[in-house]
């Protein structure tokens, strides 16, 4: 406690604060806000402060999101590092038990019900994990290109995503796996990210091509590769092992999806895929979205203006379908500057990830930045159908308090480190 | 160490920024470069709701309203809607089955499961009093109104035509119709339309995805209202033309009554008719095609303007008006006539008994077949003419200013164009100018290959009564107003004869209503001027014409009457007519036997006496 008050008294709560990232913050909750207001606007209720409409209750989450940042920047920077294992540990605790005594909201069993108010403990769960791989990774000796290190570290990521998965939520679970950024960051070979690039790929091949052919192009693929390289025996050795492993991958892929999936899973990668144009079923929702943002044209229908997503055509509208709103009332001018906003976080993020003199911090940085970015680009990429539908909110813009509380958490505790550069080593 | 991987941020970073960049690529080209999504987004949840408007009143001459609309009303279904249907009331309140019941929800349900489709059109207000009630018990279920075409008198239902869905046809090549729109189909109902049909308006609401109404588009900006059709004033006389229907019960024919110094039409009866009422509604369809088959009645028939018919003696009055202009018949030129006009080979056209030689208003008056003979052989064989054709030719002129042949341009839809055979029809008929007077000398007393309309007929005897002028006969006096006169129908048209030939004409036709053919229906009070005529069917018994105007010094009536297989013109047609002349002139008839026996003839199925029918080897008339 000594040590808090010192840093208060000293330095202010705004000491060194990085002003750029709060005004992109505070740009994009304000965005969030008035497209809630616009995408549930209700006649009746046109007051934005409205506390029985969405949109009040957006700003009660709003006004708590700023508690909790203001909160954060008077906690001592190192706080957040020296308890990161501990704060990872209570989070999977409460993902834990929210399977056995949490509530069901849309098909996904990890809410708790908190006086009206639903939490959502996956939403945290990515700050812990956050925190304990920065904390991991910052560990001495910790060197990721060594295997026991790189088991641990993927342990950690792995563990709460599991945990989610297995409560239907597969929207946060693949969120994790965005850490791979951080372990990449951290001298992790690039074989693994590029095979988060490269795998998708395949598996929407392996679903669209037939599978002979493709095992036909793979072979040619991997013998072009073996005769244009060095022919040693490591090569032939490396080219059988892609082969058999990229055929088997197909073949798991195109079983686990005809096979294992739900159907509506199942339906929902076809309809993205082009190869089922059921407008009623499941392409639904992305062909409204396409509508929805498709009309807004260059500047868009105007605020309140936006008739796709005013009268409900767009499912989730506040939710996980607000950039359907900003698309359709604010046209592309409005949809561009979100996007570049949201690219100037990402960027400024990681800039002052790389200015900290602390390994915890610029990891830690990496781990917000990844986080946000696979947020954004799942979000915006699914409303403009170019990836599944998987409901995950976009941060600081769609309605929810967890998860605009959760984003704030993990944005402030960044802008905390980083206040404190100098002063954490 | 992971600074020896500090250059790896350069790649995470132009990693995230070429997926903002393909975003903004993808936005650019759904929002900027294609325009189906625009497109879908106003199809999503924009209905276009067409106002309809109330199409124009019809009124008869005396302000008596014809035609009027009255409220009806559609029962739509919005399939997606319909929830546990008790399927057998709704069944039992619009009188069909349940089979029939799912068929229309199926039908709907192709169409579009959210949006309404008519489930059971133009239910009559009596109906909907009764289904109204109950309607909030079957869900997906509402009414539309509508209007439906009334008319006041169960008269005049060739004239005043009818409506009907637009067809596609029509749709395809007018844009102001849209599938569901009514339009005339026929009768001044289609010559009127658009006049008649005012302007659709147009509602735009917006639906959201469960088809719930959320008001109106952008606060009504882009609503149109609709405007109600233009009122027409008919030059019709409901009680004549009603009374004209009365006579002519059980008898094929036609009456047409022409004000003959405006050409308004004052009644236009084509017999056997039918109550305009049936084709109105979802009535319509079944009744249409029960009149369409009737082939004993043929009541779809406008006989008044499509029927053709030879003048028969009537024609005799053309005869003696050319005959004098051409300068080949004066009032005192007489013709002795035995039993008839010798046309070689031993034959003759046989003439009844009566003195001779007569002058044209006798000739006039008895009607003499040998007279006019002799009259149109003097016309065709006329030495100012270089040949027989161009005489024909001159003649055929002139008979044509009367409106014989060609379409007179009323403003009722069907008329036919009557024929006065062309040179070249005799050509072909006797070889390239091997036809002379006596080839075609059957046209003097108004038979062979002549035909004429009852139209045409009356507006000879309007044209007559005038003295060689005629306007063209029409059934809409006025347009919106009263005293808003139809400017289609103000050109005077001129027969190719003069005004001082017509006096002995006149006088012969006013004789033949004191001592002629027309005798037995003159009327003390009324001077009338009238000519009876018989046309010669080769398909059973002749038909029985008569043209009269009347009062004859300020003729405020001209008639035809053509009954069909009724043997004389007099017998039939010329009571007929003298009873319609009374009936318009004096309000009321006080020939009750007279009447009585008209209404009561029947003609089409009824038996008559042989010595009534006329049907002998003299052309008595
Ligand atoms: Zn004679």
């Amino acid at each position: 406690m000594e040590n808090y008050r010192k840093v208060r008294q000293d330095k202010g709560i705004f000491y060194r604060i990085d002003w750029i990232l709060v005004a992109i913050y505070l740009g994009l909750i304000l965005i969030g806000w008035v497209n809630i207001y616009a995408a549930v606007y209700d006649e009746n209720h046109h007051n934005i402060v409205d506390l029985t409409q969405k949109y009040g209750k957006q700003m009660i989450f709003i006004i708590a999101a700023l508690i909790i940042g203001l909160g954060t920047l008077i906690i001592d920077p190192k706080f957040f590092s020296q308890f990161a294992y501990f704060i990872y540990g209570f989070f999977l605790f409460l993902l834990i038990l929210v399977i056995f005594s949490g509530r069901e909201i849309a098909g996904s069993k990890g809410w708790f019900a908190i006086g009206g108010f639903g939490i959502q403990p996956a939403e945290f769960a990515k700050l812990g994990t956050c925190l304990a791989l920065a904390k991991y990774l910052s560990t001495m000796d910790v060197d990721i290109r060594k295997i026991q290190n790189l088991f641990v570290a993927s342990a950690i990521i792995l563990f709460p995503a599991l945990i989610v998965l297995l409560q239907h939520d597969t929207g946060s679970a693949i969120v994790f796996l965005a850490l791979v950024i951080v372990l990449y960051r951290a001298g992790l070979t690039g074989i693994v990210p590029l095979a988060f690039l490269v795998l998708p790929m395949l598996g929407i091949l392996a679903l669209m091509i037939p599978k002979l052919i493709l095992v036909g192009i793979l072979a040619l693929v991997v013998l072009g590769y073996y005769f244009f390289s060095d022919r040693k025996i490591r090569t032939i050795l490396i080219s059988i092992v892609l082969f058999f492993s990229s055929v088997g991958f197909v073949f798991s892929v195109n079983y686990s999806v005809n096979h294992i999936l739900e159907p509506h899973q199942r339906n929902r990668i076809y309809v993205l895929l082009g190869q089922d144009t059921d407008l009623k079923g499941a392409g639904y929702n992305v062909n409204q979205s396409l509508i929805a943002i498709g009309s807004g044209k260059l500047f868009g229908k105007g605020f309140l203006q936006g008739t796709q997503t005013k009268y409900n055509f767009v499912p989730e509208q506040s939710t996980d379908f607000i950039f359907c709103t900003i698309g359709e009332e604010r046209g592309f001018v409005g949809s561009a500057i979100v996007i570049l906003l949201y690219m100037g976080l990402f960027v400024r993020i990681l800039l002052l990830a790389e200015r900290q003199r602390s390994r915890f911090g610029r990891f830690y940085g990496y781990g917000v930045a990844s986080i946000l970015f696979f947020h954004f680009a799942i979000n915006i990429g699914m409303t403009l159908g170019l990836v599944p539908v998987i409901g995950i909110p976009l941060p600081f813009i769609s309605y929810g308090g967890s998860s605009l509380w959760a984003f704030t958490l993990l944005l402030f505790i960044f802008i905390r480190q980083d206040s404190y550069r100098y002063e954490l080593i | 160490m992971e600074r020896i991987y500090a250059d790896r941020k350069y790649i995470i970073i132009g990693f995230f920024l070429l997926i903002g960049l393909v975003f903004l690529i993808r936005l650019f080209y759904i929002q900027i470069l294609v325009d189906k999504y625009i497109l879908s987004s106003n199809n999503n949840v924009l209905r276009y709701m067409t106002q309809y408007p109330a199409r124009g009143l019809v009124f008869d001459r005396n302000g008596k309203l014809l035609v009027y609309n009255e409220a009806a009303y559609d029962l739509m279904v919005i399939p997606k809607q319909v929830k546990n249907p008790d399927t057998m009331a709704l069944c039992a309140l619009i009188g069909i089955d349940k089979q029939e019941f799912i068929n229309r929800l199926q039908k709907a349900s192709n169409f579009s499961p959210y949006r309404p489709s008519i489930f059971e059109a133009q239910i009559t207000r009596e109906n909907y009093g009764y289904l109204e009630e109950k309607l909030f018990l079957f869900q997906g279920f509402f009414v539309q109104s509508r209007t439906l075409r009334k008319y006041t008198y169960p008269i005049a239902a060739h004239t005043l035509g009818y409506i009907g869905e637009a067809n596609p046809d029509l749709i395809a090549r007018n844009s102001y119709y849209k599938s569901g729109d009514y339009v005339g189909i026929s009768g001044i109902e289609k010559s009127y339309e658009d006049i008649l049909r005012g302007k659709k308006g147009l509602k735009i609401r917006v639906y959201d995805v469960l088809n719930r109404d959320k008001g109106s588009f952008r606060e009504g900006k882009y609503d149109t209202t609709s405007v109600a059709g233009t009122n027409l004033y008919s030059s019709l006389d409901a009680d004549l033309q009603a009374y004209g229907e009365l006579l002519m019960t059980n008898k094929k024919g036609s009456i047409v009554a022409i004000e003959p110094s405006t050409g308004e039409i004052l009644c236009i009866v084509s017999s056997p008719a039918y109550d305009p009422n049936l084709l109105v509604g979802n009535i319509r369809k079944k009744n249409y095609t029960q009149l369409l088959l009737d082939t004993v009645y043929v009541p779809l028939f406008n006989r008044a303007l499509m029927a053709m018919y030879p003048p028969g003696s009537t024609f005799k009055l053309v005869d003696a008006l050319i005959g004098q202009q051409e300068g080949v018949l004066t009032p005192d030129t007489r013709y002795s006539c035995n039993g008839g006009f010798p046309i070689g080979n031993g034959k003759m056209v046989a003439c009844h008994r009566h003195p001779s030689p007569l002058d044209l208003i006798g000739a006039i008056q008895t009607s003499c077949n040998g007279y006019f003979c002799r009259v149109f052989k003097s016309i065709i064989d006329n030495r100012i003419y270089a040949s027989t054709r161009k005489a024909y030719e001159s003649w055929r002129k002139a008979v044509m200013s009367f409106g014989f042949g060609k379409k007179l341009g009323i403003d009722i839809p069907g008329e036919a164009n009557g024929n006065i055979p062309t040179p070249a029809y005799y050509d072909k008929y006797h070889g390239k100018d091997r036809w002379r007077s006596m080839s075609i000398i059957s046209l003097a007393i108004g038979q062979g290959e002549i035909g004429i309309t009852p139209i045409q007929l009356a507006n000879m005897a309007a044209a007559i009564s005038n003295k060689g002028w005629f306007y063209t006969p029409h059934i809409i006096r006025a347009i919106g107003k009263k005293d808003s006169l139809n400017q289609a129908f103000m050109q005077k048209h001129l027969l190719a004869v003069d005004q001082r030939y017509f006096d002995v004409v006149i006088e012969g036709m006013a004789n033949v209503m004191t001592a002629g053919t027309g005798a037995a229906v003159k009327l003390d009070s009324i001077t009338m001027c009238g000519k009876t005529g018989t046309a010669q069917n080769p398909h059973g018994k002749n038909h029985s014409i008569f043209i009269a105007f009347a009062p004859k010094d300020n003729p405020q009536i001209a008639i035809s009457v053509v009954c069909e297989n009724a043997g004389f013109g007099a017998t039939w047609a010329a009571p007929i007519a003298s009873l319609m002349i009374e009936k318009y002139l004096k309000k009321q008839v006080k020939r009750k036997e007279m009447e009585e026996r008209m209404i009561n003839g029947n003609l089409i199925n009824g038996k008559l006496p042989e010595s009534e029918t006329g049907q002998g080897n003299i052309l008595q008339d």
